[in-house]
Parts: structure tokens; sequence; C-alpha cells
């Protein structure tokens, strides 16, 4: 047994055991050497008939484990919905035990209109009481835009994978809906008007509910609609990669460089000289109005972006 | 109000900025772009730092014209200016030492994006810090979640692709259960900045009917950034994570962004909480329990492997646990020794990771280590970097990790005889089996290889190769030789800090 363990110990001292070795995880990938890369298409479906025998015969392995896993999972997920249940249930009544908790709320309602000049309390909570974390949120959205281009843009690598028929991209001509009749005459009859409500949304996010994430999210879907019912080479037109960057760059600064005034300003007690406006005008409620401009150009953008990189794996033409 | 106060706010919008102003640049230029910028953070950060410790006392700045239970604010003391630019100095580092390997790693017309997640990275972790309005805090936190999902896949390689699914998907059950405890206790206190909301806190304690659901409340709430910064039960993820992205990534993943929850953590216990009310849940005590189980076990996994990156991975998993349980010990000197080994175990970690992908090339391209025996030969720079890191992961005197044992050490003496006896012993357990596997793979990248010569040695000369490396040996050698004047400041800090 002491020969036994001394060598072992050596052996891992050397790196030449390998205490994992009879443990299959089948979470684990195993990395194709270099110069065994297959180039052609039968070879990439043999590998993947391989890795799924080597699947298969990890699942009859591990197939135990995996009945345990599912009664875990699902005990430990009743349990989660039992300590939810009674959290929810066992809550104080709103505002009786508490009385510090409708301070907030009722200050929003009573006198948002006047401090923040919006008749929306909703568009002046969030631009304007709790600009902060909205400034987060519209970058939530460009950090989200950015993962999509790192997966999904055309690069030399996918380029040349789907030289060797190995990556799929995407093309006008994959299942090509613009030759449809119905969609380019409905789509001439719906688009104006999709394009004028969405600003509509966009221009009155401080009077009536709506705003830059709604309105911006119906200009994309207009753009979306238009390059499927008339292609791409139609939206490509104006909206090229350089558009595509400047306008979100451009907002996204503009975002920032204002919400960083206005914090400046209202943290050092100057007078910020934005005019409050008359309320229910267009021209109204402070920095809302442009603030929803901005965000609405980046949340359109962000839209019709992920559905061209989807698509085509590219923002505008190549 | 003195200038210097406005300066948190200005790192944050910078770094936004900073991040949309990447996405127009080309790659070259937005990484000469980052470095500089974040030369610009550190300087910034300083300056809050040296006001805070000269007027000795933290200040709120209110984010709009709007004040404390309406609109938005931050805050800042010592602790938390010394966090932020204890983080812009890891980060420095870990650009300057790895944008040889990013640029390797990636595709050309992807540096950019690169740059562009690190900046908004950057924003994200300095909000983190100092907001003051935990709503805030989960805003950024998504921010954080996607922009190291997004520096995971940057490398594009089918392992790192499914790493970082299983990432998201974990951090993405944090998240909702961090929210989850947020949306709950705005159901009790019907606030969202920290300060109101701990006086409506200790105003619903003192009703016995209501302990039970803050309880569970903040359980939920602990188990979200607990999944998301690796505790043991939930740090299977952090293997493939930290192993196979590229080193600038693994190095900011590990010493970065699961502190950044940590510390979020901490300030929701000592600001939104109380700590004398959080002594009194029972969470503390699980958390310990927990943090302990992971210094074991993260260890004994870091020992069966075979793989250098997986190994320090997985050893991560364990410098957790000694995070979690200095949490757990629940006296200030807890806290104490906890947030030092946030510091002890980034300056470490991240210099970790920037050598073995050096101590790799010269092996090969393999970071098994039968392929590594003699690397430290080979790169004779990067073996002594990767010295300097195990040792103070070890705890060998004069490094870093030798004053945080010390310190987590003086809390167990100060609490009860159960966790004295506890985390004395699982220190000692952990420390063993953190010196065998370190010192096996310390003699194993200076031993020559069988059968064969040492290879070609390779010669550094260029100072501002190895910089950033001596900048973190300087760090770690600060904390295991001065480690008093860090744990004064720290000890200050946290007296502003609840």
């Amino acid at each position: 047994m002491s020969g036994n363990f001394k060598e072992k110990f050596s052996m891992w001292m050397a790196g030449d055991l390998d205490p994992m070795e009879h443990v299959i995880d089948a979470a684990e990938v195993h990395d194709i050497p270099r110069q065994e890369r297959k180039k052609s298409m039968r070879a990439a479906e043999m590998r993947v008939l391989k890795t799924s025998k080597a699947q298969k015969v990890i699942t009859a392995e591990r197939q135990g484990f995996y009945k345990v896993y599912t009664v875990v999972a699902i005990i430990s997920c009743l349990m989660l919905i039992g300590v939810l249940l009674f959290t929810v249930a066992n809550l104080p009544r709103y505002g009786e035990e508490n009385p510090m908790a409708v301070e907030v709320t009722s200050r929003y309602i009573e006198e948002g209109l006047q401090e923040t000049g919006a008749i929306n309390i909703v568009s002046g909570m969030i631009l304007d009481y709790r600009a902060f974390d909205t400034l987060g949120e519209s970058h939530v959205l460009f950090t989200a835009l950015l993962c999509v281009l790192i997966l999904l843009r055309k690069d030399r690598k996918t380029t040349e994978m789907a030289a060797n028929g190995l990556y799929a991209i995407g093309t006008d001509e994959y299942r090509d809906i613009s030759k449809d009749m119905i969609m380019r005459i409905v789509g001439a009859f719906l688009l104006p008007s999709i394009f004028m409500y969405g600003i509509y949304i966009l221009l009155n996010g401080q009077n009536s509910p709506g705003g830059g994430f709604s309105g911006g999210a119906v200009i994309g879907a207009g753009l979306i609609i238009f390059a499927s019912a008339y292609g791409f080479d139609k939206v490509d037109r104006f909206f090229t990669p350089g558009v595509f960057k400047t306008v979100i760059f451009s907002s996204l600064a503009f975002y920032s460089f204002a919400k960083g005034y206005v914090f400046f300003t209202g943290a050092n007690g100057l007078d910020n000289h934005i005019p409050k406006g008359t309320p229910g005008a267009i021209l109204s409620g402070g920095m809302i109005l442009p603030l929803d401009i901005a965000v609405g150009m980046v949340v359109a953008c962000t839209m019709y972006g992920f559905y061209s990189l989807f698509k085509r794996g590219n923002v505008g033409s190549d | 109000m003195d200038f210097i106060t406005n300066f948190p706010l200005f790192t944050i919008v910078l770094s936004l900025f900073s991040g949309a102003l990447c996405f127009m640049l080309s790659g070259n230029a937005a990484k000469k772009y980052t470095l500089r910028f974040q030369g610009v953070m550190i300087v910034l950060c300083a300056a809050v730092l040296f006001y805070t410790i000269r007027t000795g006392t933290s200040f709120t700045y209110v984010m709009g014209e709007f004040p404390a239970p309406w609109g938005n604010e931050i805050r800042a003391g010592s602790l938390e200016a010394m966090t932020a630019l204890f983080f812009m100095v890891i980060m420095i580092c870990s650009v300057s030492g790895g944008y040889r390997f990013v640029d390797m790693d990636l595709d050309e017309s992807k540096v950019n994006l690169y740059y562009a997640l690190l900046n908004l990275m950057t924003a994200a972790l300095m909000s983190l810090i100092w907001t003051n309005d935990i709503f805030t805090g989960y805003v950024f936190l998504e921010i954080l979640t996607l922009t190291s999902c997004g520096i995971l896949i940057v490398r594009e390689i089918g392992r790192t692709t499914l790493a970082a699914m299983r990432y998201m998907i974990l951090n993405l059950v944090g998240s909702g259960l961090f929210l989850l405890g947020v949306v709950l206790l705005y159901d009790f206190t019907g606030h969202l900045l920290m300060v109101p909301m701990r006086k409506a806190i200790s105003l619903l304690w003192a009703a016995p009917a209501n302990r039970p659901t803050l309880i569970l409340s903040t359980g939920i709430l602990t188990i979200g950034l607990a999944i998301k910064s690796g505790l043991f039960p939930f740090h299977f993820w952090m293997p493939d994570t930290y192993g196979y992205a590229t080193p600038t990534s693994g190095s900011v993943l590990s010493s970065l962004v699961s502190k950044a929850y940590i510390f979020l953590l901490i300030k929701i216990y000592y600001r939104v909480i109380g700590p004398e009310i959080f002594a009194q849940m029972p969470i503390g005590r699980i958390l310990m329990v927990l943090g302990i189980c992971g210094m074991i076990f993260g260890s004994l996994q870091a020992m069966s492997t075979n793989n250098c990156n997986r190994m320090i991975a997985y050893s991560s998993a364990a410098q957790i646990g000694y995070i979690y349980m200095g949490i757990g010990i629940g006296s200030t000197a807890g806290y104490l020794a906890a947030v030092f080994h946030i510091f002890a175990h980034s300056v470490t970690k991240s210099m970790l990771f920037l050598t073995t992908p050096r101590l790799a090339e010269v092996s090969g391209d393999s970071l098994k280590f039968k392929e590594m025996t003699g690397s430290g030969m080979r790169d004779r720079d990067a073996g002594a970097f990767f010295l300097v890191g195990s040792f103070s992961m070890i705890g060998i005197p004069i490094f870093a990790g030798f004053s945080s044992k010390i310190f987590f050490g003086l809390a167990a003496v100060g609490s009860s005889n159960i966790k004295l006896i506890l985390v004395m012993l699982a220190l000692a357990v952990s420390s063993m089996l953190n010196a065998i596997y370190f010192i096996r793979t310390s003699i194993r990248i200076y031993s020559m290889p069988e059968g064969r010569d040492q290879g070609e040695v390779r010669a550094h000369h260029r100072i501002g190769y190895n910089l950033p490396m001596f900048v973190l040996t300087a760090i770690n050698l600060f904390l295991g030789l001065f480690s008093w004047v860090a744990a004064d400041l720290i000890e200050h800090g946290l007296m502003m800090f609840g």
C-alpha cells in the first residue's frame, strides 16, 4: 500500500496521474488538435456523429446521476416556491406597520408634476428622480449589443469556415421574403404609420405613456419590417455601418454628458438653466425629451442591429 | 463643497463614455486609449482617497436635483475610495500585462469591442463601489454580468463559448434571486436608498412577527450574490470560466468581478441590514460553514486537476471561502479580515493568471503540468513571478497571503469558542492543502524535463514588459510587510462605512 502510494504520489508530482481520468465530465469540451481540423463537410458530419456517440455512452453511464439530479432540482424549486410564498404571505400590511413606506411614492405622485414638469409620472421618475439608474439601463442595452456583435459579426475565421462549408452565414437569398407581393403591399400601407406612431410615442413620453424605450422599439420594429419587405439593400442606402456606429455613439455620449451635467449642477447646488416648459406641451419636462430621443435611437438601432446580425452577420453591407 | 467630491461621479460617467468611444475606435487605438484612461481613473480615485482620509468622514453626493429619499445618491468613504483605487490598479496591470495575448486570441476586427466591454465593466465596478442605493446596485450588477460574459466569449474557441453559457445561466439565476431580495426588502421598507432602508428595517425588526420574513429576504439576496461570486456549492463554473478565458479576462474576472459582488454584499449588511441586526440572523453562521467547506473542497479539487489554470481557478474557490468565513465571523475584526483578503487575493490571483500563459507559451501552448516541466527555466521572469504568487497563496511570511491569515486568526480569537476552533482548524487544513498543490507546481516548473534539454531560454530585457508584474509584486509585498497600514485604513473605512 505504501509503495503504491509513493508511486502514485511521484506520478502526481510529475503530472502523469490524472485523478479525474475515470470521471467523464459531460460538460467538458475536448479540444481537437489543430492539424486534425477537418476541411470538408463530410468530415464535419463525422465529427458530429462521433461526438453524439460519445455523448450517448456518457449519458448511459450517467443516467443514475441525471435521475438524482432531476429529483433534486424539482425539490429545490419546490422549496424556493414554498419560501417565496411564505415570505409574501407574511409581508406586513402596506403602510400600516411602517409609516415610512409611503413617503417616497406619495411625493412622486403629489409633487412630480411641479418638480419634473412631466405629466407622465413614470417618465419623470425614471428620467429625473432616478435618472442614474436609467443611465445604467440604457448602457445595459449597449452592452448586450456589443456581446451580440462579438458572437455574430462575420470575421476572418467565420468567413474561412463558411468557405469550407462548416459555418452558415445567412444571406439575402436565404428564405428571401422580400419577393413576396403581400409583404410589399402591406408594408407600403403599414410602414408610414408605424414610423409616425413610433416618433409620436418617442416625442410624447413626458405627456402620455411611452418614451424612449417603447418608441425606439416601435421604430426598430418598423426598420425590421422595412428590411424584410424590400430587402436589405434598400435599408443599406441610408443605414450604413458608419451611420449605425455614429448614431449609437452620439446618443450614448449625449446621454452620459447631459446627465453628468445635471448631476454635477444638482449636487453642487448650481442652476442648470434647463427650462421646465409648460406641462402638456411637446417642449416640456426639461431634459426628458432629449434624453428620450437619445434612448429611442439606441433602442431602435439595437433592435435592427440584432435582426441584421442574425440574418446576415453584419449590420450594413460588407 | 470641495471639487474633489465630484470625482466619484466623473469616474462613472467618463468610463461609460469611454465604452461608447472605444466602439468607434480601431482596436489598437482603443487599447492605447483604455490604458491612458485607466491612468486618469487611478488619479481620480487616489484624490478621493486622500480627501476622505484628510477630512476623516465620508460624504454623500446627490445624483441630480433631488436629495436622499427621492433621488439617487452615491457615497464615498475611505474604504470605498481605497477599493476603487485598488481595483483600478489591478485593472491597469491586467490590461497592460495581457494585451499581447488579447491581440493573439481575438479576431482583430473585434479588439475594440473587447476594450469597450472593459470600460463598461469599469463603470459597473465603480458604480457598485460608490452606490448608496440598492437598485442602482442591481442595474450595474446587470452590466457587470453581461460584460463578464462578453469578455469571456471573445476568445471564440468552443470551450469559452460553453463556459460563457454556463456562467451566464448561473449569473442570471444569481441576478434574479438578488432582484427578488431587493423587491421584498423594498416592499418592507418602501425605500431603495440604503440609509432610509436601514431605519425602516430596524423599526420592523422590533416586531418579532416580521423577523422570519426579513431573514428570508436577506437570505435570498445573499444566495444570489453567493452564486455570482462562487461560494462553495456554487463554484463549479469557476474552472471553465477562469481557466480558458484570455489572460486579461481571467485575471479581471477572478480578482475584480467576484470581489465586487462580495463588496456589495458587505455594503448591504453594513448599510441596509445593519451589523447588529445581521449578527442576530442565522445567515452569518451558514455563510461561515459554507466558506469553510469551500476552503477545503476547492483545495481538494485543485489538487486533482492536471491543468495549471484550472488548478488556480479551483484555488479561487477556496479563497472566496476564506472571505465568506471572515464575513461569517460577524465581528468588525472578521469584516476587516474579509476585506483585507479581498485585496490580498486580488493582487495574487491576477499575478498568477497573467504569468501562466507566459509559462505555457514556452511549453508548446500547453497548460498541462507534464508539458510545463522546466518552463520556469525557459522564461525566468515569468517563473519568478509565479513563485511570488504561489508563496503568497500558501501564506509564507512577508507576502500578503500570510497577513490575511493572521487577520483571520485574530478575528477568530475575539469570537466564541466554537468559531475559534472551526476557523483555526479550517485555516490549518486549508493552508496545508494550498501548500501541497502550489509547491508541486513550483517544483514542476523548475525541474529539468526528462530525456531532453531544458529548451530555448527566453530573455526579456525590456523593463516595460514586466512592469505590471513588478507593480503587483510591490503591492503584494506592501500588504505583507506593512499590513498594519492597510489594516488601519480598512478599520477606519469600516467605521465610516455603516
